[in-house]
């Protein structure tokens, strides 16, 4: 029983220890012109789902609920962002060629078409990111004539 | 009363290792660097030395390779057609490694000799085709074939500017894709379709000769 304790205790400190590792948080307050929505003409509906679904991870400005600050989950978090900007930051889409943007897209349209993407660790927590059917549907759709007047 | 000293003593010793050992290992390996470093600017350890000597054949023979034909694209292609080969015969593991082998000649495809324009259409092209390489060397099949698909056209479009000393083969497979269709290159006429493997190994059509 006491051993139980000891080990609560080490766990504790040890959580609480981590608490004060710095993070790298995604925070920018500027958009640049770079942007997705600024460079296309985005419909409004269209620009809220990419923002709530898409932008935590794929620009440089996360919308942190209070728990991801929380230790380890916001080392997890800095991981899959990372990973995420490195993949598509709609921040910066403008500066990529022609040839890489339809790319993009194209991998956009596979992975909203397969569900694949958002990740479903993210929206088993953020349940408004989730895609339904008639939101991939028009956002596909969307994409996919953006590809092709490239 | 022991058996809480037990416990936290296990529980210090181990985490006096973990730290001893981690801190041990990252210092071990620098001096194990260094160590390499003097041994092999003095005339000490002989295998060494003929290790690092047939490694620099190996460049050697790559660049060799590389200026054969039309230039280092050449080299580009070949890992193509090697990953190419690797998805007809639907080996996942293997198209990993050789994607990987892809980006890397992608990476160093010297690109100086040619104009201005031809060099930033060129650039455009490996950034993108690096990118698909990469993807191919880390996904499931499925998906490396998708990367293969827009990896070909890149293949296709860089041909276009460097030119090719052989005759390849634009070749088209109409029910990838959902039907949309997808396109590879080939050095051979005869079909052998990268897009599904055994289970229609023959689909597909020349729709283009390239020179």
């Amino acid at each position: 029983m006491k051993a139980v304790k000891i080990i609560a205790w080490i766990a504790l400190i040890a959580f609480v220890v981590i608490q004060f590792f710095p993070v790298d948080y995604n925070q920018s307050e500027t958009v640049p012109d770079t942007d997705f929505m600024l460079v296309n003409d985005v419909p409004s509906d269209i620009q809220n789902k990419l923002q709530v679904s898409c932008y935590d991870c794929h620009s440089n400005n996360t919308q942190y609920p209070w728990y991801s600050k929380v230790q380890p989950i916001a080392w997890f978090l800095e991981g899959h962002i990372k990973e995420g900007k490195a993949e598509l930051n709609f921040n910066e889409w403008d500066s990529l060629s022609s040839r890489r943007k339809a790319s993009k897209l194209r991998s956009i349209v596979k992975q909203i078409e397969n569900g694949e993407m958002p990740l479903a660790s993210y929206t088993l927590i953020h349940k408004e990111a989730t895609f339904s059917e008639k939101e991939a549907q028009r956002v596909v759709k969307y994409m996919e004539n953006l590809k092709d007047s490239l | 009363m022991s058996k809480l000293k037990l416990v936290l003593g296990i529980v210090a010793i181990a985490f006096v290792t973990l730290t001893a050992v981690s801190c041990k290992d990252a210092k071990t390996d620098k001096n194990n660097s260094t160590e390499h470093h003097s041994e092999m600017n003095a005339d000490g350890d002989h295998s060494k030395m003929n290790h690092d000597n047939s490694d620099g054949h190996h460049d050697g023979e790559k660049k060799e390779m590389a200026m054969n034909g039309n230039g280092a694209s050449q080299a580009v292609l070949n890992d193509y057609f090697n990953l190419k080969d690797a998805l007809v015969a639907d080996d996942n593991a293997k198209a990993k490694n050789l994607g990987a082998v892809l980006a890397k000649s992608l990476g160093s495809l010297d690109i100086s000799k040619y104009t201005e324009e031809e060099k930033s259409e060129l650039k455009e092209i490996i950034e993108d085709a690096v990118e698909h390489a990469e993807h191919i060397s880390e996904s499931d099949i499925a998906h490396q074939r998708e990367h293969f698909k827009v990896l070909s056209k890149d293949m296709a479009d860089m041909i276009a500017i460097t030119g090719t000393s052989m005759t390849i083969y634009e070749q088209y497979c109409p029910m990838y894709d959902n039907n949309k269709g997808g396109a590879w290159l080939s050095m051979n006429e005869e079909i052998r379709n990268p897009y599904f493997g055994a289970k229609m190994l023959k689909c597909g059509k020349v729709q283009r000769e390239i020179n």
